[in-house]
C-alpha cells in the first residue's frame, strides 16, 4: 500500500482547497493518520473508497476521543541583541489548545487486502460546535458506531440516517466518556473500596455526615 | 411431631407428615425458572440445564419462556441501568411465591463493571434476592449449589405464624418499584425498603 504521505499528496491534487494534515505518532506503532478538514470529509471519504489504487471498501472501527483544554509548549526561535551582538535564542512559549472531540475512522481494504488508513476529524470545540460530518452515506458500517460516539462523547453526525443514542437512554443528559464526566454519587456501600474509589467513598461519607 | 416418635413409628410402617412438609416438597422439587440470561453468566446457566451437570434432576429442567409461568428468576449476569427497569418488570409480572438467585459478581454488584457509568450495583437494590452466587461467571456447579440452597430455604417456610414467607401475607409487597430512567441515574437509584446499605466498620 501507499505511504500515508503519498496518499496526501495524491488527494491534493485530487481534491483542491482539502485541508489535510499528517498527525504524527510518536508510541511503538507510530500508526500515523490523516486529519481532513469537515468541509471536506466527505468527498475525502469518497475518493479513499472510490480510489482505484486504495480502494477502502471497510471502515473497521470508529470511536472517538476528548481532548481537553491543554497547555502546549511550543518552541520559538529569537534573534535578541545581547551586548551590541546578535543572537539567536530558542524559547518555549507556552499556548492554550482549546478543547476538541475527535471522530477516528480506521479504513481497510478487503479487495486489495491492505490497510489500515487512519482518518481523523475533529471539532471545532467541546460545547456548541461539536458537529461533524457523517461518513455513514460512504461506509454503512459506521451507522451504529458513529451513534455510539454521539451517545458517549456528544459528537453530533450531520447527514447521519438515525442519529440516536445507542447505549444510554434517550433522556440521559450526559456524555459518559467525556473526560470530565461527572458520575452520580453512588458510593453509599463499598466494602472493598481502594484508590479512587476510596476517594469517592469517604467523600460520600463526609456528604452523609453532613447535617 | 417429635422426629424420635416419627422415627419409632416409620419403623412400624407409619408415615407421619405435616401439610407445610407436604406443600413444601412438592413446591421445592419443581421450581420452574425463567428462561432469561443477560450476559456470560448466562451461557454458564444453559450448561447447567443440559445433560453434563443436568438441573432436571433437581426438578428445574422447564425454563419458561414467561414470567407468568415461571416461579424463580436467575439472574444471569450484567445488570446494565438501561435494563433494570425490564428486569424488576419482569419480577413484578411473576406470579407468588417467586424466587430469585443473583448468579454472578456482576448480578450481586456490578462485579468488574461496578465502577462504570452504565451498570447496576447488583439486583438486590431493586428486587428481593434469596440466593448470591460469586463468580466470574459461577462454575454450574455453584449454581446447583444455590439451587440446593434455595431448595432448603422453601423446605423450611413457615405456613402459618409471623415467620411465614411473603406469598402467605396479605400485606407484604409482590410488586417492586420499577425504576425510570432519569437525567443522569435511574431514579430512584434504590428501593430502601428492599436494601438498605450495610453498615461498614473499618479499622
Amino acid at each position: 500500500m501507499e505511504t500515508l504521505d503519498q496518499i496526501k499528496s495524491r488527494l491534493t491534487h485530487a481534491l483542491l482547497g482539502a485541508r489535510l494534515e499528517i498527525v504524527p505518532n510518536e508510541s511503538p506503532s507510530s500508526q500515523r493518520s490523516l486529519l481532513v478538514d469537515s468541509e471536506h470529509a466527505r468527498a475525502v471519504a469518497q475518493w479513499l473508497r472510490d480510489d482505484p489504487e486504495l480502494c477502502l471498501d471497510y471502515c473497521s472501527n470508529v470511536t472517538g476521543v476528548d481532548w481537553l483544554e491543554a497547555v502546549g509548549k511550543t518552541k520559538i526561535k529569537k534573534t535578541v541583541v545581547v551586548d551590541g551582538v546578535e543572537k539567536e535564542l530558542e524559547e518555549t512559549v507556552d499556548s492554550l489548545r482549546s478543547g476538541y472531540l475527535e471522530a477516528v475512522y480506521h479504513l481497510f481494504s478487503m479487495a486489495k487486502k491492505h490497510g489500515p488508513v487512519i482518518l481523523r476529524l475533529r471539532t471545532e470545540n467541546r460545547t456548541d460546535k461539536n458537529h461533524l460530518p457523517s461518513l455513514t452515506p460512504v461506509w454503512h458500517g459506521c451507522e451504529f458506531q458513529e451513534r455510539e460516539i454521539f451517545d458517549l462523547y456528544g459528537v453530533v453526525f450531520d447527514g447521519h440516517p438515525d442519529l440516536r443514542r445507542i447505549l444510554m437512554w434517550d433522556g440521559f443528559k450526559d456524555h459518559p466518556m467525556r473526560k470530565d464526566y461527572v458520575e452520580p454519587d453512588d458510593y453509599e456501600y463499598e466494602p472493598t473500596p481502594h484508590d479512587a474509589v476510596l476517594e469517592k467513598a469517604k467523600k460520600h461519607q463526609a456528604q452523609e455526615a453532613k447535617p | 411431631m417429635d422426629e424420635g416418635l416419627r422415627s419409632e413409628l416409620q419403623k412400624q410402617g407409619i408415615f407421619t407428615t405435616t401439610l407445610g412438609e407436604i406443600y413444601n416438597w412438592g413446591r421445592k422439587n419443581s421450581v420452574w425458572p425463567l428462561n432469561f440470561g443477560l450476559a456470560c453468566c448466562a451461557i454458564e446457566m444453559i450448561a447447567t440445564t443440559m445433560a453434563r451437570y443436568d438441573l432436571a434432576r433437581f426438578g428445574a429442567e422447564v425454563f419458561r419462556p414467561s414470567p407468568r409461568q415461571a416461579d424463580l428468576m436467575i439472574v444471569a449476569g450484567t445488570v446494565t441501568k438501561k435494563m433494570a427497569p425490564q428486569v424488576v418488570r419482569l419480577y413484578n409480572q411473576m406470579g407468588e411465591p417467586k424466587y430469585v438467585i443473583a448468579m454472578g459478581a456482576c448480578a450481586i454488584s456490578g462485579g468488574p463493571f461496578k465502577q462504570g457509568y452504565n451498570v447496576l450495583k447488583g439486583i438486590d437494590r431493586y428486587i428481593p434476592v434469596d440466593v448470591h452466587i460469586p463468580g466470574c461467571p459461577p462454575r454450574p456447579e455453584a449454581l446447583i449449589h444455590a439451587f440446593m440452597t434455595l431448595q432448603q430455604k422453601i423446605a423450611e417456610q413457615q405456613l402459618t405464624g409471623a415467620q411465614r414467607p411473603r406469598h402467605l401475607r396479605a400485606d407484604a409487597p409482590s410488586e417492586f418499584t420499577v425504576p425510570e430512567f432519569g437525567d443522569h441515574d435511574l431514579v430512584p437509584t434504590k428501593n430502601p425498603d428492599v436494601w438498605q446499605p450495610q453498615v461498614l466498620i473499618r479499622g
